[in-house]
């Protein structure tokens, strides 16, 4: 472990909340790549799902190509958003306390229905304009930061890591200039 | 895929889906803030999760073609389906990287954001659904217009 006072000073600079709730987070995430592709043989994407639920309404040809995958992807993603709700009410809510989990100071908690909940104070122009953006970009650059960033890095794939450096860099200059611009939060 | 999937194909799904959605609320990927953190320089934790996620995954992507030939639930052959690279690539992840810095949010993570309560994500995730529509028209009248092209496009 560290001991040097410099790296720790480093460290908590550079991690403020410590890394194990990422570094779990993350084996977690990889973990339920790994479930569906032991299983099926599928290395799944999120953001896939916005098309393939559109041809459910649009016969557009784009969304049409999907039909085949677009059950599956909405089981995918109902899993998505329980497995969070499943988080809410045990680690968020406190039932379950692990000291691998750093709850920070981010956004505004309350309570329903007897579990803690979460809610972002992100400014929702931003949320949808920036998810406007997400939902073109994604689909033209062939995946998000699952599909490109976890399945793709993770096969080693060349045109992922592209993707990735790519989307990664553009982010980081445009938070960075938002910042600076004063827009918060 | 077939109609005749396994029937525990979609069971198997949703477990997967589970996991990865209580991976993304526990790293906080499922907080905006905490993804603008890392894009300004706050908080480098993200790192740890993306690559986390891709160091587990790829440890299966390589070892589960030895164990095995096929897929149980699917039949299917472990193989890298690899995307091609073209323009689109740098193209769609810039659009994709302004969005994501402007929000701090991306797809998995908004469904996940939802589930924790964020109600507000809705925002968000109407804005994907727009995006997605638009880019899928104007692709789909190209396409239309130049069929040859469409052979070529595959994702």
């Amino acid at each position: 472990m560290l001991s040097d006072p410099v790296a720790l000073q480093l460290a908590a600079e550079l991690f403020p909340n410590g890394i194990s709730r990422y570094v779990v987070g993350g084996l977690l995430v990889g973990l339920g790549v790994v479930v569906i592709y032991a299983g099926t043989g599928i290395a799944a994407g999120a953001s896939t799902f916005l098309e393939s639920t559109l041809s459910y309404v649009s016969g557009q040809s784009r969304f049409q190509r999907y039909v085949g995958s677009r059950d599956w992807r909405l089981v995918f993603t109902a899993g998505i958003v329980l497995g969070a709700t499943v988080f809410a009410a045990t680690v968020q809510s406190g039932v379950i306390t692990t000291g691998l989990y750093e709850a920070g100071t981010s956004g505004e908690l309350y309570e329903f229905a007897g579990i803690t909940f979460w809610w972002t104070e992100v400014q929702p122009w931003r949320l949808f304009v920036g998810g406007l953006l997400v939902g073109i970009g994604t689909r033209i650059g062939k995946g998000c930061t699952s599909g490109h960033g976890v399945c793709g890095v993770g096969s080693a794939s060349k045109t992922s890591i592209v993707g990735v450096v790519t989307f990664l860099a553009v982010a980081i200059g445009t938070a960075q200039i938002v910042m600076a611009l004063g827009v918060t939060p | 895929m077939s109609a005749d999937r396994h029937p525990l194909f979609k069971p198997l799904i949703f477990v997967g889906g589970l996991i990865f959605g209580f991976g993304l609320a526990f790293s906080q990927m499922a907080r905006p803030e905490v993804v603008l953190q890392f894009l300004q320089f706050t908080d480098f934790g993200l790192l740890f999760v993306m690559f986390g996620a891709a160091v587990v995954s790829g440890i299966a992507f390589a070892v589960m073609p030895r164990i095995s030939d096929r897929a149980p639930l699917t039949g299917d052959a472990y193989e890298r389906r690899l995307k091609p690279f073209d323009r689109n690539v740098l193209v769609g992840g810039a659009v994709f990287g302004v969005g994501w810095g402007l929000s701090g949010i991306c797809p998995g993570a908004a469904y996940a954001s939802l589930g924790v309560g964020n109600v507000t994500i809705l925002w968000a995730l109407a804005g994907m659904f727009v995006g997605a529509y638009l880019q899928g028209r104007w692709r789909s009248q190209a396409d239309d217009a130049n069929p040859d092209r469409t052979a070529a496009s595959t994702d």
